[in-house]
């Protein structure tokens, strides 16, 4: 009976195993991003294919997934600004239409995603994604069939690195890190802080080494460098063993679904320090999930909804009008990105890619409702970021750091 | 440093404690049909969202409270002991004179059916789970926190396997599941009605994945539609580690597995956390394919 027991157990074993490489290649099947091609609806009016009076646009978002709420912000700025631009006349005469692909939050879905808004769909530029890992993996494809790509709110420097189609209008991370770092030192005053990334995430991993390379440099010590991986849901070991170590602060550059469980359970091991983070905090979920476990906690960002200059006040009401919500800092860098590409594409000498390209790239001082766009010759925008405190769930504007 | 190692077991313990709900669901189903029931993991999944939506149906987020936790509880193990007699109903007895491996890819398949169901019906971005019962205060003792909740849930775990231990060994059905557990034919031919203790079998170890699913959601209240792969896969570690169709085995190995994970992440490489259960399993299979409590044959279910 032992053997029989021990030689089935064996072969259930590798059926076991068979049975993980089924599930996680299903996973990638789950929904192919032509399915959720009806989503281009979305954005208003699916529009006929190949007429000559709309300029198409493909955007890729994560709709879904853990971090949802970076595409489907995203996407309500982007279809703000397309309104608005075809409202009044559109880019040289003619009216813009967005098509938008779900990624899931997966960098192969994104790349499939773009290839297909490419080849298929022949769009003209592509605007997205939020996620550094995401870009990265789509930068490649817009760059070899040269289409312009601009991310609204990739970070990480590498994205903009894959070729000369492709442009961000949102800050990099040596520069967001050296805003935390600061901050760390000059205004909360820490000198011992522990950092606590996520190793599966170029954005977390970038951001993690510009943030220590800056602390170090301005006179302060990184006790412990934990990791985790986006997905995990338990972060008690990570955060006894940074607990020991006594940090003055953690600095935490994840996405929210994770640095919302990470707050609590930081709480709940008595580590009442401030948390620090990055733009990925940027949610209404993050309050959700983390609570009032998130109070005293700083997180370096694109804009603040209140910030009382009128290009920011003006674009608030108008969403809100459309969409009921507070736009949050990706709503706002979506819109921004859509603005910049409408107003290179009405200043190129015409409409393919190559001029649009050039003229994208001679983007200058462009007043967005996150500042003054610059694009500089690595194609990355030179700009302020802010740092807002969470209090009670609201993210309350701190101060503003300049390059 | 003694009362950090301290705290990594008490981590682990609670970690461990939800594991072990799912791995006994992994090992009576084995006990009963010698099969490995790759849907459990799922049917943990399905178990969280029951009581997410139950939570939200009866608003227990509003006020917190003990009746809604147990409430919540209560919806979430039946909504996965109903979701069980219906898999072993209409996916499993079909097959039952079909050769096992049939019945494996069978499981398989009502795996990726249940994720892909649950991604199309509550869609795949993460919901946050009602926090039904929210205990103020914790125990310390200097650096070491442990937070109610935790022993809440600990008890819990606790009490149900305490329950499930009740059931096996002194009770009539409990007798009747481990003569089916012993030989399906020698059982009918004493009268018991084997088709019927399997499904019950099946309903009361999803019953279990179930609670566990609930009390997952209260200590990380995070849950989506693909969280029960990991576990799933763990938890059936666990199951061999303990040596399947054992159910004091099961308990413990899922005990060894979460500890051991928490120490790992805290003393070593975090990045290796999903690894070391499959390391686990390779080296358990290599030295000891019956698992730690693997040999006493009568004890099994």
């Amino acid at each position: 009976m032992r053997t029989y027991t021990s030689r089935f157990t064996s072969s259930l074993i590798i059926l076991a195993l068979m049975g993980t490489l089924f599930s996680t290649s299903g996973c990638k099947k789950a929904r192919p991003p032509s399915e959720s091609s009806e989503s281009a609806t979305l954005s208003g009016g699916a529009g006929t294919p190949g007429s000559q009076d709309v300029i198409r646009i493909g955007e890729v978002g994560s709709m879904t997934g853990s971090e949802a709420t970076f595409g489907i912000s995203t996407h309500m700025g982007i279809s703000l600004a397309i309104k608005q631009i075809n409202a009044a006349g559109g880019v040289k005469g003619k009216k813009l239409e967005v098509l938008t692909l779900d990624d899931q939050g997966k960098p192969e879905e994104a790349a499939t995603a773009v290839t297909k808004l490419i080849t298929q769909n022949q769009v003209a530029a592509i605007l997205g994604e939020v996620a550094s890992s995401r870009s990265i993996a789509m930068a490649p494809i817009a760059q070899g069939h040269k289409v312009p790509m601009i991310t609204p709110s990739s970070t990480n420097p590498r994205v903009t690195e894959q070729g000369d189609y492709i442009f961000r209008v949102c800050f990099i991370d040596p520069f967001q890190g050296t805003v935390m770092a600061k901050f760390a030192a000059e205004s909360l005053k820490v000198k011992k802080v522990a950092i606590l990334k996520d190793v599966k995430n170029d954005y977390s991993v970038g951001l993690a080494k510009y943030f220590t390379e800056t602390f170090i440099k301005l006179g302060g010590e990184i006790l412990v460098e934990q990791s985790f991986s986006s997905g995990d849901i338990d972060f008690k070991s990570q955060l006894t063993s940074i607990r020991a170590k006594k940090p003055e602060a953690i600095f935490i550059p994840g996405y929210y679904t994770e640095v919302g469980l990470i707050a609590r359970q930081a709480r709940e091991l008595g580590l009442t320090v401030p948390l620090m983070g990055g733009d990925g905090w940027d949610s209404p979920k993050l309050k959700e999930i983390g609570g009032v476990a998130l109070n005293n906690s700083y997180y370096s960002n694109h804009y603040s909804a209140e910030d009382k200059s009128p290009e920011v006040q003006g674009f608030i009401t108008e969403f809100q009008k459309a969409f009921h919500v507070i736009p949050d800092g990706m709503a706002a860098m979506g819109y921004d990105a859509a603005k910049v590409l409408a107003d290179s594409m009405n200043r190129a000498k015409s409409l393919n890619a190559q001029d649009v390209r050039d003229a994208i790239a001679a983007t200058k001082n462009y007043q967005g409702v996150t500042g003054k766009i610059t694009l500089d010759e690595k194609r990355n925008a030179i700009k302020s970021a802010v740092v807002l405190k969470v209090e009670n769930g609201e993210a309350r504007y701190q101060q503003t750091i300049n390059p | 440093m003694a009362l950090e190692f301290l705290q990594h077991l008490v981590n682990g313990l609670s970690l461990g404690s939800i594991y072990a709900l799912i791995a006994l669901g992994y090992t009576m189903v084995f006990g009963v049909l010698k099969l490995i029931n790759f849907a459990h993991g799922d049917v943990y999944m399905i178990g969280a969202f029951v009581g997410y939506f139950s939570a939200r149906f009866f608003r227990f987020d509003d006020h917190s409270s003990l009746t809604g936790l147990f409430v919540t509880l209560g919806c979430a193990m039946s909504g996965s002991a109903a979701l069980a007699f219906l898999i072993e109903r209409f996916a499993y007895r079909p097959l039952r004179k079909a050769p096992r491996v049939n019945l494996l890819i069978t499981a398989v398949g009502v795996s990726l059916f249940l994720q892909f169901t649950g991604q199309l019906v509550f869609g795949s971005d993460p919901k946050f789970f009602p926090q039904v019962y929210v205990p103020t205060g914790d125990w310390s003792y200097g650096e070491l926190k442990i937070n109610v909740l935790q022993v809440v849930v600990f008890g819990i775990s606790i009490l149900l396997m305490g329950l499930l231990q009740f059931i096996v060994f002194k009770t009539r059905l409990g007798r009747a599941m481990r003569a089916v557990s012993f030989n399906h034919d020698l059982a009918s031919l004493m009268g018991i009605p084997t088709q019927k203790i399997i499904s019950i079998t099946f309903m009361i170890g999803s019953a279990l994945a179930g609670a566990a699913g609930v009390l997952v959601g209260l200590i990380y209240p995070k849950i989506d539609p693909l969280m029960g792969v990991m576990p799933g896969l763990k938890c059936f570690v666990a199951a061999v580690l303990g040596g399947i169709g054992n159910i004091t085995g099961a308990v413990v190995g899922a005990l060894i597995l979460g500890m051991a994970e928490e120490l790992l992440v805290g003393y070593w490489a975090p990045t290796y956390r999903d690894a070391l259960a499959f390391a686990i399993l390779i080296l358990i299979l290599l030295f000891r394919p019956t698992g730690l409590f693997g040999v006493n044959r009568t004890e099994k279910v």
